[in-house]
């Protein structure tokens, strides 16, 4: 109870956005020290994992560069590298619009860390990577096209 | 689990580029053992917090999409060559690591 108590308060001071229902009722007892968005990770489409993490609306932005190969052999391992040139670059989340969870990771940024974000992905069929930026209030997103030959999702 | 991770950091001007590896299976809970059939359940890395100095500069949250034995690289301005860098990892079971090097 304590626990559970412990997230209503921690998600509803750290993330307004966040449904503060939706983190009380989804979140297990043995994830209770750490934050993590399992409405936006358990989300199975792309809407919903855009929501969750507060990128509906998010306006398409050219200071973005994602770079990922244009045909990737093997999905299980895709080298993703997001950097982000619009000052005041808050946090940096990678989407993979047709994985059956399409939210990959969210990092947010402080204390100097830059706009860049370099890291290895599972995708499992073709489509495009997005990478959402939030800076200053705003949300920005970019996104490049991977093919890929052998999925990378299991199954 | 705690097998041990690789980390790398070095300045590049006035900004530091950590690179650093991790040994994790990574699980998404959506595949099937090929033997069986049967689901393999879910295992990985939930979140990750990255430290200057003890301060946080990073603090990640990942779901099973994140590629098995997870590569990450960022970057840092204002830090110093000699300064200490901790890279942490939590999974969805609890299981945790941690690595440190000096930027040099």
């Amino acid at each position: 109870m304590n626990n559970l108590r412990r997230n209503v308060l921690k998600g509803a001071g750290a993330a307004g956005a966040v449904s503060v229902a939706v983190m009380a009722g989804l979140l297990k007892p043995g994830m209770a020290l750490a934050d993590w968005n399992k409405a936006g990770f358990e989300s199975k489409d792309l809407n919903g994992a855009m929501s969750a993490i507060g990128a509906g609306s998010a306006a398409a932005s050219g200071d973005i560069s994602v770079k990922a190969p244009d045909i990737a052999e093997n999905g299980a391992v895709v080298p993703v590298e997001i950097t982000s040139n619009i000052a005041g670059t808050d946090s940096i989340a990678i989407v993979s619009e047709k994985n059956t969870m399409p939210l990959i990771a969210d990092f947010k940024l402080m204390n100097g860390a830059q706009g860049f974000i370099s890291t290895r992905i599972k995708m499992g069929s073709t489509s495009n990577v997005v990478a959402v930026v939030k800076a200053g209030g705003k949300v920005y997103k970019a996104h490049k096209e991977v093919k890929v030959t052998i999925g990378g999702c299991g199954g | 689990m705690a097998e041990p991770m690789k980390i790398r950091a070095s300045m590049a001007g006035d900004t530091a580029e950590v690179k650093c590896l991790m040994n994790h299976p990574m699980e998404t809970g959506l595949r099937k053992d090929a033997k069986t059939g049967a689901l393999v359940p879910a295992l990985h890395i939930t979140n990750v917090t990255a430290t200057v100095n003890g301060k946080t500069v990073l603090d990640a949250q990942w779901g099973g999409g994140v590629s098995k034995n997870p590569y990450l690289a960022f970057k840092v301005k204002g830090a110093k060559a000699g300064d200490k860098v901790m890279v942490s990892w939590v999974d969805n079971t609890g299981d945790k690591n941690s690595a440190e090097a000096s930027i040099g």
